[in-house]
């Protein structure tokens, strides 16, 4: 198990490489000089500008500066702000708890109701209600985030003003202990529906083809004959290792959330990285986006890595591969 | 499951297609003139209404077709090139190629790649064509997975080793023997892959991040972002091109995989 683990680790970490050289590469080939950039009114002379350059590094070839930029990078240094000059590292951490909020709780919402909308679905085959869920499903994926967004806002806080939508707490409300804490659930409702839409209708399709297909395995005929309820068979029995597919996607999805997380936040006004991402952008603020590339793909190959690691502890046959 | 809903599907993006190929030539108003009293509901003159500009809305529906399957078919034709070509790669080479070509290929597949579209639209900025190639060379893994799997287990079959007992080349037997034979699957990915590039570019035009001087789908929800409270058609007809262009795709990629295919696969 070990082994396993180090070597799909070690496969992992040349890909990240490549990665971090890719953006880079595309970062090195912006047009314009970094130094007349930040220094274009003040430089007189070729002099300055050469010993700028010099200061900045940016007279020597690009191999070593990129060694440089991931000696930086395993020191935690992400560069800093083009527009607020603070350390990218530090504007993203502040970032990070909301985001984090948002996309667990998606993924709960989009995992349990998933989950057991394709159960349902799967307990009858081409029923009016498996038909009724797979309408419904095959909408639910292809309703952009942005649209349902929209939607959502337009039902639940503009025609029935139930839910704020804009941040995650209440301006000037100030609230401490519970009083914050039904806050921002109250303002997390529509943004986490929002993003967990599309992988509820993904993973309610996935556990109803896996589902299915476990029915139909010889020891579910045992576990009735055992004359076990038919709650017990599906749940207990067949539920468990239809599961697995879903868990490896959960690992493979990660990733497109962060997609959706960048919508639904930026949408919502929700104070995580999305959101961030978004005001970078608009900013041409390259060094944040850059960060929350790195950072968040080191966050989903770890997830990726964890998944591979839990779906092994599952199924002995992968790791003996 | 939904038949009959599926067989709407083609006709739909038939119809969308000669439409937004037919635009130009239309009696249309203008998509970008801001002649008529602004929003207007939808009525005999603007059947879509007008937005805050005094823009006839179906026009602009219509205009946004274009960009969207322009994107769309543009992209989805770069990731299915790309995606071929390194599936073609790691299948038939198969040993230490294979293994290097599909560590990249898993790991972009994983990748919080919107993120990269967006540092490379803050660097260059964004044009119809940038976006097309963005889109397209970061959405190649699926396709190459699905390729990969294909060459794998056809180039095991009899007729390449009479190819190759009858002295072809390689590069022949993979490109007149065995792509032919993986074309269909290759087929319904990229059906899949024109959807989200679709969506992906939609998304970039939500954020304002797309092509500031062409008109698309995505832009008209941002703009409509402003007026939605007093004009509901601005949302919903923009929302509903999309999502039905989205949803008939899928329904398309599903009935040729006849399976449930699962999406983002």
């Amino acid at each position: 198990m070990l082994r396993y683990a180090v070597s799909r680790l070690v496969e992992l970490i040349p890909v990240f490489f490549l990665c971090l050289l890719l953006i880079f590469l595309i970062v090195h080939a912006a047009p314009g000089d970094p130094v007349l950039y930040l220094y274009g009114q003040h430089i007189t002379t070729g002099e300055d500008l050469q010993r700028l350059r010099a200061q900045y590094g940016l007279d020597r070839p690009v191999a070593a500066r990129f060694l440089v930029y991931l000696g930086g990078l395993a020191r935690g240094d992400l560069g800093r702000s083009i527009t607020t000059g603070h350390p990218v590292g530090q504007v993203i951490a502040s970032r990070i708890g909301p985001t984090v909020l948002l996309m667990m709780s998606a993924t709960v919402l989009a995992v349990g109701l998933g989950v057991l909308l394709g159960a349902v679905a799967a307990r009858r085959p081409n029923s009016l209600t498996d038909s009724a869920l797979m309408v419904l499903t095959l909408v639910g994926y292809s309703i952009p985030t942005f649209l349902l967004g929209l939607l959502l806002i337009m039902i639940f806080s503009l025609a029935f003003p139930l839910f704020p939508t804009f941040g995650m707490t209440t301006l000037g409300g100030n609230y401490a202990g519970l009083r914050q804490i039904l806050d921002v659930l109250h303002h997390l409702i529509l943004p986490a529906i929002v993003v967990a839409v599309w992988y509820l209708a993904v993973y309610a399709r996935i556990t109803r083809v896996s589902l299915i297909g476990a029915l139909r395995e010889p020891y579910i005929g045992t576990a009735r004959a055992k004359g076990l309820s038919e709650w017990t068979v599906t749940f207990r029995h067949a539920l468990r290792n239809a599961l697995l597919p879903v868990l490896t996607n959960l690992g493979l999805q990660l990733g497109s959330m962060v997609t959706g997380a960048i919508v639904t936040e930026t949408l919502f006004a929700w104070p995580g990285i999305g959101y961030l991402s978004y005001t970078a952008l608009l900013q041409r603020d390259y060094p944040v986006l850059v960060g929350i590339f790195v950072i968040s793909s080191i966050c989903v190959l770890a997830a990726n890595l964890l998944t591979d690691l839990a779906y092994a502890l599952c199924d002995p046959r992968i790791r003996l591969q | 499951m939904s038949g009959s809903a599926r067989l709407l599907a083609l006709p739909f993006l038939g119809i969308l297609f000669v439409l937004s190929v037919l635009t130009p030539i239309l009696p249309l108003p203008s998509p970008r003139a801001m002649t008529a009293r602004p929003l207007q509901s939808p009525s005999a003159a603007h059947v879509f209404g007008t937005d805050d500009l005094g823009r006839d809305v179906f026009s602009r529906v219509l205009w946004g077709a274009r960009i969207s399957l322009v994107v769309g078919l543009a992209s989805a034709a770069i990731a299915t090139l790309v995606g071929t070509i390194v599936g073609a790669l790691a299948g038939y080479a198969g040993g230490g190629l294979d293994r290097v070509l599909m560590r990249i290929t898993d790991a972009s597949l994983v990748l919080p790649t919107f993120v990269l579209i967006l540092i490379v639209v803050a660097i260059f900025g964004a044009n119809v064509s940038k976006v097309i190639l963005i889109i397209g060379f970061t959405s190649w893994p699926q396709t190459a997975r699905v390729a990969r799997a294909e060459f794998l287990s056809l180039r095991e079959r009899e007729f390449v080793l009479a190819a190759r007992s009858c002295g072809s080349s390689a590069s022949r037997i993979v490109w007149r023997h065995l792509l032919p034979n993986a074309l269909p699957p290759i087929l319904v990915t990229a059906t899949l892959r024109v959807g989200t590039a679709i969506l992906t570019e939609a998304s970039l035009g939500f954020l304002g991040a797309s092509d500031p001087n062409a008109i698309s789908w995505g832009q008209l929800l941002l703009n409509a972002l402003q007026v939605m409270r007093d004009a509901w058609w601005t949302v919903a007809f923009p929302g509903l091109a999309i999502s039905l262009t989205i949803l008939a795709l899928n329904s398309v990629g599903d009935m040729l995989a006849g399976r449930a295919v699962v999406p983002g696969q």
